[in-house]
């Protein structure tokens, strides 16, 4: 039988303590560790080498790649509103906030159109009902990765009845798409008002339940408090967005900074903490999820009356009576499914907030009913690029703690 | 040369003041301001801007391959400042023929995913960049598959045959 080094090392050490002889250099006691790309907590294809010292990472690279699935050229042969089923695939739990995204810049591009106030508080509370849907998965699979498993059924349990919700609207349970060019994909069904109602008024208690599962666990405290802290200027030079600086101190929220879609009408607090460990994190994704459902009960009692799609024919799809009915509508109809529509040249960036940070989209348009070249600033890309600084000198069992804290979801770093 | 349009704007005056010959153009299209930075004056113009102008946020870095276009690529840089939110774009036009330009790692550190990004799908490279290699695509992987003459389909598969 052939004893790993690994072993050998271990003995050497232990003999040496017993014997009081010196301790084996440092070098005989490092290894390399492939973690990934198939690992349980890197939550998707994200391989990390890790150099050891024993148990201290002495250097961490990450190595990403694994997902990719060239979405960014693919919008290049798709007409525009063909795009949007791409943008859900970007970032599977937060396509609302993709299809936005996506759909702002667009609309930026377009310049004539305006989307009516109903369209625009639906598409606020769409995609607040889809950082909810985000962060519960956060929630249930980080506390699952650090040992306390219970949560991770409760957060599914209300993460259901969100997806119940987005299907009622969309046909679609995840892949939405529901957020089109010029407003929304359908109106909204009836008795949304009940099925979001009932939800959400019930939400705050079920985060409670969460905190209290938390809070008070000795474990999740000690495994949290003071782990995966970086300097707040590192991070913020190393382009990491969204919950993960606002946990530093940094009071950046796009939503309130560069309003978008009637965000300025709503009231909400931006949850900003100092701590900037993965304990800090957890307290501002549950500030967070209590300001989502303010903002989505805001929209449930004060959503407008009128359209759901802005008044351009020639840009959103007729309805479907009126295209068996008038020619006009038949005609914009089938120019709209065959060719597309032609979007002025020109490049807009539009960013919005995603559960995870900053979600920009450069979009080039050359004149054609096709994107010239859409560039996703994906909010996992930027963040991942702190896994150097949050893990190298830290103990291997923390990288867990510190990696699930960052909370990417690889199909939004590799596209 | 600063364009008419944004003489007003604070940042691109005082970079112009500092170098007055890195600005080669721009536009505020959508009132999103856009300079186009001399290529050899790209590392000193991302300084000054970090540094004095407050941007001290870089979004993103990417390309657009205007193919057969000459010179072919444009190189964007996506800055964004905290102290006012504001944001700015910067361009650099670069050559068919060997594109490379200076890195801006030294800069901001989050250059470097960026770079090697658009290293990875255009094929430009980056002078002083620390580590650039492939970073999406396999280390193996021949050619560029967001260059304009790269076919979605790629090269290795054929479908007509089949």
């Amino acid at each position: 039988m052939r004893e790993t080094t690994l072993h050998t090392d271990t003995i050497t050490a232990v003999e040496a303590e017993h014997t009081g002889a010196q301790p084996p250099e440092t070098s005989s006691r490092r290894m390399t560790l492939n973690m990934g790309p198939q690992h349980p907590s890197t939550h998707g294809v994200l391989r990390v080498v890790l150099e050891l010292d024993g148990e201290t990472i002495l250097k961490a690279v990450p190595d990403i790649g694994f997902l990719h699935t060239g979405i960014e050229k693919e919008c290049e042969v798709k007409t525009w509103q063909q795009v949007v089923t791409l943008t859900d695939r970007v970032d599977y739990l937060a396509n609302l906030s993709n299809n936005l995204v996506y759909a702002l810049a667009v609309e930026k591009l377009i310049g004539d159109i305006e989307i009516p106030p109903k369209a625009q508080w639906m598409r606020v509370m769409m995609a607040e009902l889809s950082r909810l849907n985000s962060h519960l998965v956060w929630l249930g699979t980080h506390a699952l990765d650090i040992g306390a498993m219970t949560v991770f059924f409760y957060c599914f349990r209300e993460r259901e009845d969100i997806l119940r919700i987005l299907e009622m609207f969309s046909g679609q349970r995840m892949m939405t798409s529901y957020i089109r060019i010029g407003g929304l994909a359908l109106e909204p069904p009836r008795g949304w008002q009940q099925a979001v109602g009932k939800f959400i008024r019930a939400f705050p208690s079920k985060v409670d339940e969460y905190e209290e599962l938390l809070d008070s666990n000795p474990i999740w405290i000690r495994r949290t408090q003071g782990v995966g802290i970086a300097p707040i200027e590192e991070l913020l030079d190393l382009g990491v967005t969204g919950p993960m600086i606002r946990a530093a101190g940094v009071n950046w929220d796009i939503r309130k900074n560069e309003p978008y879609s009637s965000y300025d009408k709503f009231d909400f607090e931006v949850p900003v903490k100092t701590g900037n460990d993965v304990f800090a994190r957890y307290r501002v994704r549950i500030g967070e999820m209590r300001q989502s459902a303010r903002i989505i009960v805001q929209a449930l009692e004060g959503m407008p009356e009128g359209a759901f799609q802005a008044d351009a024919p020639k840009i959103v799809l007729p309805e479907r009576e009126k295209m068996k009915t008038q020619m006009e509508a038949l005609i914009y109809h089938f120019k709209i499914v065959t060719e597309g529509f032609r979007v002025p040249a020109g490049e807009a960036y539009q960013a919005v907030e995603s559960p995870r940070g900053e979600i920009g989209y450069y979009i080039v348009s050359d004149g054609t009913s096709k994107p010239y070249r859409v560039f996703m600033r994906t909010p996992s890309f930027g963040n991942l690029q702190a896994i150097p600084a949050l893990l190298e000198g830290r103990l291997l069992a923390d990288s867990i703690a510190s990696l699930g804290s960052m909370d990417f979801v690889l199909g939004d770093v590799d596209r | 040369m600063l364009p008419d349009q944004l003489k007003d704007h604070p940042a691109a005056a005082a970079l112009d003041a500092r170098f007055p010959d890195a600005i080669a153009g721009g536009h505020a299209e959508h009132q999103e301001p856009t300079l186009f930075i001399a290529p050899a004056r790209i590392v000193d113009a991302c300084r000054f801007l970090k540094n004095e102008q407050g941007f001290v946020r870089l979004s993103g870095i990417t390309a657009v391959d205007w193919h057969p276009n000459d010179p072919r690529f444009e190189v964007v840089y996506l800055l964004h400042s905290l102290a006012n939110h504001t944001r700015l774009r910067l361009k650099c036009w670069v050559a068919a023929a060997s594109p490379e330009i200076d890195s801006v790692t030294s800069v901001w550190r989050s250059a470097d995913w960026y770079e090697r990004e658009v290293f990875d799908m255009f094929g430009v490279g980056f002078r002083n960049h620390p580590d650039l290699r492939r970073i999406l695509m396999p280390s193996d992987w021949q050619g560029n598959p967001l260059r304009k003459d790269y076919p979605v389909h790629g090269y290795k598969y054929s479908y007509k045959n089949e």
